[in-house]
C-alpha cells in the first residue's frame, strides 16, 4: 500500500438557509414560546471517512442527492467541509500556509459532467487550456505554445483547433479540451464528477480508454464519480457505496461487485442493466429516496430494505470492516 | 395478423437553409401485438424522429418526404389532423424523456388527466376523475386519490415520469413510443419504471417501441432490435441475434463500447472517430469512414443481407458468427 494521497475524517458538509434579521428573530420569538423552529438543513455529507493511495482509482456510486458531488468536490477543494478535516499527503489543508494551499489545490483537479456548461463560451481553447498553467508560472519563457500543443495531444486533441471557441466543437471532444485544462497545471489527483455520463456509448468508451492511458503514462489517482456501475466497476480499484449523505459500504472492485453485503448495494447491483441479460423480468426496490432534509431516522435505507429490523429505524449502523478491505453499515452484520 | 405497427420505407427529411437533412432515411420496421422493439441508436441517428414521425409530431421544416406507417393496416401518414387526434393520445401514446415536458406546469394533475381522458370519451367529470386515480394507482403511486391534486412540481422526477406514464395508458393504447423515458432516471426508479412498462406488454397486448442509446436496458426489455445509424436502420433481428451476433461493424463497436461487457481495466474497443454530420453524408454507407472493415465496394449503396431468417443488417462486408 502506498502513502495516502488524499484523507477525508469526519468530513461533514450542511447546506442551510441564512436567516436575515427578521427570519432570526421569528425565530428566537417561536423558540421563547417553546416551539422549536423547522430545521432547514440539508447533511449532503454525513461524517464520512476516505483515504485515497496514491496510483489508486476509487469509484464512488449513488443515487441523485446522496452527496457524491459535494464529496468530489470538496476533495478538489472547491467548497469548504463544514465539520472535519481534509488531509492532502498528510497535511491538514485548512491548517496549511497560503502558497502551500495553493500548491495543494492546483494538485488536485477536476473533470466536471456537462462538457457544455463547464467551459467558458467566450474563450479560446488555447486561454482556456492555456490560462491557469501560466498564471501558475509553469510554462518556461517562450515555451507556451509547445506546451499548449503537448497538453492538447496528449488529450487526444488536434492542436490545430487551438484558435477555436467550444461551441465549434462536438460533446467528446469538449470533454477531452476539460481534461486538456484539468491536467494542463500537472496535477497529481482528479476528481471526476460524472466525466462520462453526458457521451454516446462509443465516444464514452474513447473517453475511459484515455483516462486508463492517462492513469498509466501520468501516475494519476482519481476519485471516480458516477451514477453508472458498468464505468465503475471497469475503472476502480476500490468502490465506495453512498446513500442519502453516508458511504454504506466500500471495497476493492471484485469484492463488492461479487460480494455485496449492504442491502441496498445488493439492490443496486442487482437492478443494473446488463448487455448480457436477455428479455428479464424486472423487479424494483421499494419507494422513493428520501428527500435529503429529512432523512428517515437510524439507518437511511431502512424504510425500504426488506431485512429491516426494529433497531434500523433507531440506530445508524457504524461503517465496519467485515472482511478485509471490505466495510459496511449495516446491523445485519451483527 | 397484421402487425400493431409497421413502418416502411419511412424517410422524414429537414429542409434547412444548410441544406436538407435526412434525418430518416428509408427506414423500415415492425412491431407486433404484446412486442417491445428496441430502436437504438446514438445522438443523431434518427431514432428520436422515427417516433416522432409515427406519432405525427413533425414540425417544419421537417416532413415526411415518403414512406408508409401502418398503424393495423392504416396508412398515418395519409390521415387528415381530425383523425391524427383521434388516435393520438387514444390508441397510441407516447412518453417523452422529459416529463416536465408532456406535464402543464400550472395545471393540477387530476385537471390534465380529466381532460386528457374526455379528449377521447365522452363521460361525466366524476368518471373521469376515478379512472384518472386508477391509472395512477397501476403505475405505482402512492395514495393515487390525494395525489391528484398536485402540481407536477410537487412530484420528484420519477414519480413524475408516472405520471406522464399514466397519462399515456388512461386509454389503454395498443401502441406505445417510448422516447428515452428512463434516461434521466436513478437505477432503482428506472427498474420500476421497466416492470411497469413490461406488464403493459404482457397484460395489455401493447406494442412497445422503445427508443435508446442505452444497449444495457434493451437487452433486459426488447424482443428485437433495431439499430440506427445515420438515420438508417443498419442492422435488425431478434435481441439475442443482434447482441450475441452483431454482423453489422457498427453495432459490434457498440456493443464492444459497453464498459460492463469487458473486463475491468481493459482497453475498451472503441469506434474511432464520430457521427457523420447529417449535411455532409459521404456517398455510399454512412458508417465507412469509422469502419475497420471497410472497402471501394462500401462507396455504393450497401445491400442489406440476412446473415440468419429475420436478422437483416445492411452492409457488404458483414461480420459472420463472431461474437463482440
Amino acid at each position: 500500500m502506498s502513502e495516502p494521497i488524499i484523507e477525508l475524517r469526519n468530513v461533514s458538509k450542511r447546506f442551510g438557509p441564512t436567516y436575515d434579521a427578521a427570519a432570526r428573530l421569528t425565530r428566537e420569538i417561536a423558540s421563547r414560546f417553546g416551539r422549536t423552529p423547522k430545521s432547514e438543513t440539508v447533511h449532503a455529507v454525513d461524517n464520512v471517512d476516505l483515504t485515497v493511495s496514491r496510483g489508486e482509482v476509487v469509484g464512488l456510486v449513488g443515487e441523485s442527492g446522496c452527496g457524491k458531488s459535494t464529496l468530489g468536490r470538496m476533495v478538489a477543494g472547491i467548497m469548504p467541509p463544514s465539520d472535519g478535516q481534509i488531509l492532502f499527503k498528510g497535511r491538514d489543508i485548512a491548517s496549511l500556509p497560503p502558497d502551500a494551499v495553493k500548491d495543494a489545490k492546483l494538485k488536485v483537479q477536476m473533470i466536471f459532467q456537462d462538457p457544455y456548461a463547464s467551459l467558458n463560451p467566450r474563450l479560446r481553447v488555447a486561454e482556456i487550456v492555456g490560462e491557469a498553467p501560466r498564471v501558475h508560472g509553469m510554462i518556461p519563457n517562450g515555451q507556451f505554445d509547445s506546451y499548449l500543443d503537448g497538453q492538447l495531444r496528449r488529450a487526444g486533441l488536434d492542436p490545430a483547433f487551438k484558435r477555436r471557441y467550444p461551441h465549434q466543437f462536438s460533446g467528446g471532444q469538449r470533454q477531452r479540451i476539460g481534461i486538456a485544462r484539468a491536467l494542463a497545471v500537472q496535477p497529481e489527483f482528479l476528481v471526476c464528477d460524472e466525466a462520462v455520463a453526458a457521451l454516446d456509448v462509443s465516444i464514452q468508451a474513447q473517453i475511459l480508454n484515455l483516462f486508463m492511458d492517462l492513469r498509466r503514462d501520468l501516475n494519476l489517482t482519481y476519485l471516480f464519480i458516477s451514477h453508472d456501475l458498468g464505468v465503475v466497476e471497469h475503472l476502480s480499484d476500490r468502490v465506495l457505496i453512498m446513500y442519502l449523505g453516508r458511504i454504506v459500504e466500500s471495497a476493492p472492485s471484485e469484492e463488492i461487485f461479487g460480494h455485496p453485503n449492504h442491502p441496498y448495494t445488493q439492490a443496486l447491483l442487482s437492478e443494473v442493466p446488463r448487455i448480457e441479460a436477455r428479455k428479464r423480468r424486472f423487479t424494483a426496490i421499494k419507494g422513493e429516496i428520501p428527500s435529503p432534509m429529512a432523512p428517515p431516522a437510524g439507518c437511511h435505507f431502512h424504510p425500504r430494505c426488506p431485512h429491516a429490523m426494529p433497531r434500523c429505524g433507531i440506530e445508524a449502523p457504524a461503517l465496519r470492516e467485515i472482511a478485509p478491505g471490505h466495510k459496511s453499515a449495516c446491523h445485519l452484520n451483527g | 395478423m397484421t402487425a400493431t405497427l409497421e413502418v416502411r420505407n419511412l424517410r422524414t427529411h429537414f429542409f434547412t437553409r444548410a441544406g436538407v437533412v435526412k434525418a430518416v432515411d428509408d427506414v423500415s420496421f415492425s412491431v407486433e401485438r404484446g412486442q417491445v422493439l428496441g430502436l437504438v441508436g446514438e445522438s443523431g441517428s434518427g431514432k428520436s424522429v422515427t417516433g416522432f414521425s409515427i406519432i405525427g409530431l413533425i414540425d417544419p421544416p421537417g416532413r415526411l418526404a415518403g414512406g408508409s406507417i401502418l398503424y393495423q393496416g392504416r396508412d398515418l401518414a395519409k390521415l387528415d389532423e381530425r383523425d391524427m387526434r383521434h388516435l393520438r393520445g387514444n390508441r397510441i401514446a407516447m412518453i417523452f424523456q422529459d416529463p416536465m415536458m408532456t406535464l402543464n406546469p400550472v395545471l393540477r394533475i387530476d385537471t390534465q388527466m380529466i381532460e386528457a381522458v374526455q379528449a377521447h370519451i365522452k363521460t361525466s367529470k366524476a368518471e373521469a376523475r376515478t379512472r384518472a386515480r386508477d391509472a395512477l394507482g397501476m403505475v405505482g403511486i402512492p395514495s393515487p386519490e390525494e395525489r391528484l391534486n398536485s402540481y407536477p412540481h410537487q412530484f420528484s422526477g420519477g414519480m413524475r415520469q408516472r405520471v406522464a406514464i399514466a397519462i399515456a395508458l388512461l386509454h389503454n393504447p395498443d401502441l406505445l413510443i417510448a422516447d428515452e423515458p428512463t434516461t434521466a432516471l436513478d437505477v432503482t426508479i428506472q427498474a420500476q419504471i421497466l416492470a411497469e412498462v413490461q406488464k403493459l406488454a404482457t397484460d395489455h397486448g401493447t406494442a412497445l417501441l422503445w427508443i435508446t442509446h442505452d444497449l444495457s436496458v434493451i437487452a433486459g426489455l426488447a424482443d428485437r432490435i433495431a439499430v440506427m445509424y445515420a438515420g438508417r436502420v443498419v442492422e435488425t433481428g431478434e435481441a439475442a441475434d443482434v447482441l450475441d451476433r452483431p454482423a453489422h461493424p457498427y453495432t459490434h463497436g457498440l456493443i464492444g463500447s459497453v464498459p460492463s461487457r469487458n473486463k475491468r481495466g481493459d482497453r475498451l474497443a472503441q469506434i474511432p472517430g464520430m457521427t457523420p454530420s447529417l449535411l455532409s453524408l459521404p456517398a455510399g454507407c454512412a458508417f465507412r469512414g469509422r469502419c475497420a472493415h471497410a472497402s471501394t465496394a462500401c462507396e455504393q449503396e450497401p445491400p442489406v443481407a440476412e446473415p440468419t431468417a429475420g436478422h437483416a443488417v445492411r452492409c457488404f462486408h458483414p461480420i459472420q458468427g463472431a461474437p463482440a
